[in-house]
């Protein structure tokens, strides 16, 4: 890994990093999906497309974001100096809605009319029902019947944004068979429907399109550390499912190679039960929705399901960057069980006053694992990608079940 | 091409014939492997004249719910590419003659590996491959080893294929050329009436390779249109949901599954053999 001059390269013109990524899909896609990477360089070449963008994710998104010296915790654990980027701030409540305005934008100059999109834990489907009540585009969302039952909140808010919530009961009624209905939707529309992917998978160029927009969270945090600490943090963690939010803020670091980057995976009942969603920590190569990765599947190529209690971390594989960045070793990646992150969930909301979404406490609970081993000046920011209004109900349920006890 | 497959010959001896061919799809392993092979075996003498087997997938992208649910009774029943290869290897045993065209998706072949499935599905006696999520720009994958073990690789051509990445297309194409005439998932209602004629009109501007059309042919009738101006018509979502009908209450096969998706090849075969080349087409 010497050898590479940057990690910020890819992907090549085939849309790969290393071997990973491409374009899997089927013919009647590609000459659309060629004319979204042609759209896309030519946004990215458009001085008035970036200005258009800053002004919204300024004024609308309310960007930037915090970040915030979490000092409570950080006492708590008697270790490294933890700091939250408070992507839960956004508008919408996490940093889905990032690359929901870079895209959108790109799908009005594209004349496209209807947007579909595919959703887990609903912040993708709301972030995109609220950028197409914005600009009044028909907006219709694909979520597994298993989530609209778990995540009954955003599916409200989508419906009141206007957006149509279509369940899907196919497989494994989560987010991996949303994404396969939203799939055949748009092979079914391609004329006149834009596929706003929600994570920096897919097929090139939606991995390096959400990167790009992603990446507002990291540069953000250069910045904001330095002005705060006059240095780069020590350690970089964010929560991984399909990788977006991890992605958006490793990826201003990767040339940094003092800065150790950390991502953490659901791990759900505990990997060697096999009920997790691990995909880098215990899948294997393989081809889904449009791109090589790392998946959990069988020996025959079959899709294994996928579990976790955020269910924006249920999906049995991860974007193409990440197994790159995983080969060659650049990125750490980690995991937390669902019981961590739930536990990380409570100390996180009573020490902080912060409720963080179920799929950001798994970096918090990473972060506690390690944080009281570390020096006091050892600078480390936690991604807070979303807040954990959605997961109450999640919550809830467990404390009926759960005993109680001190959290803290 | 440098080598002749079971694909070549027997379009050859369907122009000779002056008619276009039915091609029946099955998901092999549906609703069970034993009841499949029954389908498989009976498939040439109802008269299919190619027959796709579909690799059963667990994610198939491309396929409306009727092709979906075909999978997962395979799978759950034991279906796999590599039970899906065997039921080739018994077929050949009894047939070297009827063109077996393997379709699904690239990953469980990627799984297998590359140079061994090729290997294997060269040996059980597979002539072409249908990859639905393998288009041109990953040709390296799989298209450019299968033509040099012997085996074509056919490629999809939509609607949405404009002139200028027909070439593309076609560069490496052999075998035949699939049309999928509608842009959706299988299953999907037929395209109207007269676009199959131009857009096969289109094709033949492009290749001298047979045509053959899928998507949205259900009944004899239209498999008997589609045949009139192409090499053959593809039908499959209408086969699959007679496997689906034959099913008795427990979900497994009833006693007139066999017959029933066989009489519906019948009756397709029928349709095809009764359009003779350019008489039905308007």
């Amino acid at each position: 890994m010497d050898s590479l001059n940057t990690y910020r390269g890819g992907p090549d013109e085939q849309g790969r990093f290393g071997k990973y990524g491409g374009r899997f899909v089927a013919e009647t896609l590609m000459p659309l999906i060629l004319e979204v990477e042609q759209a896309y360089a030519d946004c990215k070449a458009d001085p008035a497309f970036r200005a258009e963008l800053d002004g919204y994710l300024a004024n609308y998104v309310g960007r930037p974001s915090p970040l915030y010296y979490a000092q409570r915790l950080s006492a708590h654990l008697g270790g490294a100096k933890i700091f939250f980027k408070r992507e839960d701030l956004n508008h919408t409540g996490a940093h889905k809605v990032n690359s929901c305005m870079g895209q959108i934008l790109l799908a009005r100059r594209m004349g496209k009319k209807r947007i579909i999109a595919e959703t887990g834990a609903g912040q993708h489907g709301v972030a995109t029902a609220t950028v197409c009540a914005l600009f009044d585009l028909q907006c219709v969302v694909y979520m597994g019947a298993k989530d609209i039952e778990r995540q009954a909140p955003n599916v409200y808010r989508m419906k009141m944004l206007g957006a149509e919530v279509r369940p899907v009961a196919a497989g494994s009624a989560s987010l991996k068979d949303a994404l396969n209905e939203a799939l055949r939707d748009w092979v079914a529309n391609v004329e006149d429907t834009y596929y706003l992917i929600g994570t920096v998978a897919g097929p090139h160029p939606f991995p390096m399109m959400v990167r790009d927009f992603q990446c507002v969270i990291g540069d953000e945090v250069r910045e904001q550390i330095m002005a705060q600490e006059g240095r780069l943090p020590d350690s970089v963690l964010a929560c991984i499912g399909g990788g977006s939010n991890a992605m958006g803020i490793l990826h201003p670091f990767l040339d940094d190679k003092d800065v150790r980057l950390i991502a953490v995976e659901a791990a759900g009942e505990g990997l060697d039960t096999g009920k997790h969603a691990a995909s880098l920590t215990a899948g294997s190569a393989g081809v889904l929705h449009g791109n090589r990765t790392y998946l959990l599947q069988d020996a025959d190529g079959q899709i294994q399901e996928a579990h976790s209690i955020s269910a924006g971390l249920d999906y049995p594989g991860i974007g193409p960057e990440h197994a790159w960045l995983r080969d060659v070793g650049r990125v750490e990646y980690v995991s937390a069980t669902d019981a961590e992150a739930v536990a990380a969930f409570h100390v996180c909301t009573r020490m902080e006053g912060i409720i963080p979404a179920l799929e950001s406490a798994h970096a918090i609970a990473h972060a506690m694992k390690v944080a009281p081993g570390l020096p006091r000046d050892h600078l480390m920011v936690v991604n807070m990608s979303g807040r954990g209004d959605k997961d109450l109900n999640t919550i809830a349920a467990l404390d009926e079940t759960a005993p109680k006890g001190d959290v803290a | 091409m440098s080598f002749e497959t079971r694909i070549d010959r027997r379009f050859a001896a369907l122009r000779a014939e002056g008619r276009g061919g039915l091609a029946a799809f099955v998901t092999a392993g549906d609703p069970d492997p034993a009841t499949s092979r029954k389908i498989v075996m009976g498939l040439a003498a109802a008269g299919a004249d190619v027959i796709e087997l579909g690799m059963p997938f667990s994610d198939p992208m491309a396929d409306g719910p009727a092709i979906q649910v075909a999978s997962q009774r395979s799978l759950k029943a034991g279906g796999s590419l590599r039970d899906t290869l065997a039921m080739v290897r018994e077929l050949r045993a009894v047939d070297d003659d009827t063109p077996v065209v393997l379709m699904g998706y690239f990953n469980p072949i990627y799984v297998y590996g590359v140079d061994a499935f090729l290997r294997d599905a060269r040996a059980a006696g597979v002539d072409g491959l249908i990859v639905v999520d393998l288009p041109p720009e990953e040709e390296a994958e799989l298209c450019l080893p299968a033509r040099d073990a012997g085996i074509n690789f056919i490629f999809l051509a939509a609607p949405t294929t404009g002139d200028a990445r027909l070439d593309r297309v076609l560069r490496h194409a052999s075998g035949f050329v699939y049309y999928v005439s509608v842009t959706g998932v299988t299953g999907a209602a037929a395209a109207a009436a007269g676009t199959i004629d131009a857009a096969v009109a289109r094709l033949r501007r492009h290749t001298d390779l047979p045509l053959v059309v899928g998507f949205g042919i259900k009944t004899p009738d239209q498999a008997a249109a589609v045949a009139a101006v192409a090499d053959a018509a593809a039908v499959g979502t209408a086969l699959v949901a007679k496997v689906a009908e034959g099913l008795d209450g427990d979900g497994k096969a009833g006693p007139g599954l066999v017959d029933g998706v066989l009489g519906l090849v019948r009756d397709l075969a029928d349709g095809v053999r009764r359009a003779r080349k350019g008489e039905a087409a308007q």
